[in-house]
């Protein structure tokens, strides 16, 4: 999981605003999700971010906040925020480039 | 409250500049009848120090970047500095341009860096009435070209169209021109004086009559009685900001100089020999702007537009007063609604009439019969 460069974000007073590269919709992320998008650098897999960041950090528990951070990926993933794929992704190997 | 007037108020609230505009050359290959710049290199930032700006702004919160000239297509490394500002900044970046330097190639790297717009200066859907404005022939073609090669990359393109004298018949045109190229389109009749203070050129504005009945075009304004009604006067008018300039944006020219917004020439600092952050939080001049409200203006709170004028401070310092009236929307406020303004008033009664118009004396023979004094 990775934040997609096209993206435009900028942290306001601890919460992302970001706007799709797509069609410029503007979104603000609460701090869990802020979290998380920080945490999106195309290496680390969803489920440790959520057992190393959210849980340590929010006081969750652990089946129930990677069932929200998956639905909430999705959903990111959707609108062009973030991009998800099976293996680590680079900024020189972005999703769906073959190499 | 909209999400975005939310981020708005929030940034407001913490004194984050969340757009700035960012000219980054003075210099154009248009020469636009009514430009208010001068077009002479005076000693642009390099680009090590713009990208230093950029770091500068991308940490003090700012998230609207938009990028403007001048023509910003003529700067060398300017897609060196848009791939900076988008892809290790994160802006969300706006351009403003003539565009007509800009072919497939340079559309299609737009389309990889990505923006959210580009705005494209374009006064008339004929040619020897745009190209009579920017004094460019064959410019309308190249930047409709550019258009088109924009949008054929997915791009989102706004034209940006001044009213002046020379262009208002074409408005209409201009916007089904628009529509066919799948383009939004603006219409602006505000002139800015010249950047010396230099005012002739308010001269090219369209004047009331003609305001008036664009301010009555339905197909402009949608329903024109509740258009130009004078709103009731808001329960919090009078403690509302003016304008954002100095709250929640500001505006850097391409030496480094820093303003409250691109048409409020109060110099408040200089990028090159402070940072940023000082300027935007420590500027005396900056705090001064940000510490008017409405109510503190001169003549504007006792007008009947105060609740609904688009006045601008900027323009308003410019003649003279940055808490007085800005005349030109005194025109347009007068133009909408039919009412005069209290600056338009004010000065009405303390302006000697050219002619003076006195009864007629009654015995014409005393008075030597002169009607005119």
């Amino acid at each position: 999981m990775a934040r997609n460069p096209r993206a435009a974000a900028r942290s306001l007073d601890g919460e992302m605003m970001i706007m799709s590269g797509r069609d410029s919709t503007l979104f603000t992320l609460n701090k869990t999700a802020t979290t998380l998008w920080q945490s999106a650098d195309g290496a680390t897999p969803l489920d440790e971010i959520v057992e190393k960041k959210i849980c340590a950090e929010f006081e969750v528990e652990p089946t129930e906040a990677l069932a929200d951070a998956e639905t909430l990926v999705r959903e990111l993933a959707g609108h062009e925020i973030l991009q998800i794929s099976e293996t680590p992704i680079t900024p020189d190997k972005p999703v769906g480039e073959k190499r | 409250m909209s999400l975005l007037q939310e981020v708005n108020e929030k940034a407001l609230a913490r004194n984050i500049p969340l757009s700035v505009q960012l000219d980054l050359t003075y210099r154009c290959n248009e020469r636009c009848v009514h430009c208010y710049l001068d077009h002479d290199d005076h000693g642009e930032m390099t680009t090590a120090e713009i990208k230093h700006l950029l770091d500068e702004l991308a940490d003090a919160g700012v998230f609207v970047l938009s990028l403007s000239g001048g023509e910003i297509f003529l700067r060398k490394d300017f897609f060196e500095i848009l791939e900076y500002a988008r892809l290790q900044k994160q802006f969300c970046v706006k351009l403003k341009t003539n565009a007509i330097v800009v072919r497939e190639r340079e559309a299609a790297r737009l389309r990889e860096i990505g923006v959210e717009s580009i705005q494209i200066s374009i006064y008339s859907h004929r040619a020897e009435v745009h190209d009579g404005i920017t004094v460019v022939p064959g410019s309308l073609r190249r930047s409709l070209d550019a258009a088109r090669f924009l949008k054929s990359q997915g791009l989102r393109v706004i034209f940006a169209n001044v009213l002046m004298v020379q262009n208002v018949q074409d408005y209409q045109g201009m916007r089904a021109l628009a529509e066919e190229l799948g383009v939004e389109c603006t219409l602006d009749p505000t002139i800015t004086p010249m950047m010396d203070g230099n005012r002739s050129v308010l001269s090219l504005g369209i004047g009331h009559e003609t305001l008036r009945q664009v301010f009555r075009d339905q197909a402009l304004v949608g329903e024109v009685d509740e258009f130009c009604a004078i709103p009731a006067l808001g329960e919090n008018s009078l403690s509302a900001l003016p304008c954002s300039a100095g709250h929640t944006s500001c505006y850097v020219s391409p030496y480094g100089d820093v303003f409250p917004c691109v048409q409020f020439p109060l110099l408040t600092g200089n990028v090159r020999k402070q940072k940023f952050l000082d300027i935007w939080r420590h500027s005396e001049k900056m705090n001064e702007v940000r510490s008017i409200r409405v109510k503190d203006l001169t003549t504007c709170t006792s007008c009947t537009h105060v609740g609904s004028c688009t006045r601008c401070p900027g323009l308003a310092y410019m003649e003279g007063n940055m808490r007085g009236p800005s005349s030109q929307d005194c025109e347009k406020s007068f133009a909408r609604t039919g009412v005069p303004s209290a600056n338009m008033l004010a000065k009405k009664r303390v302006a000697p009439s050219l002619v003076q118009i006195r009864a007629l004396p009654t015995s014409p023979i005393e008075s030597g019969g002169g009607a005119l004094a």
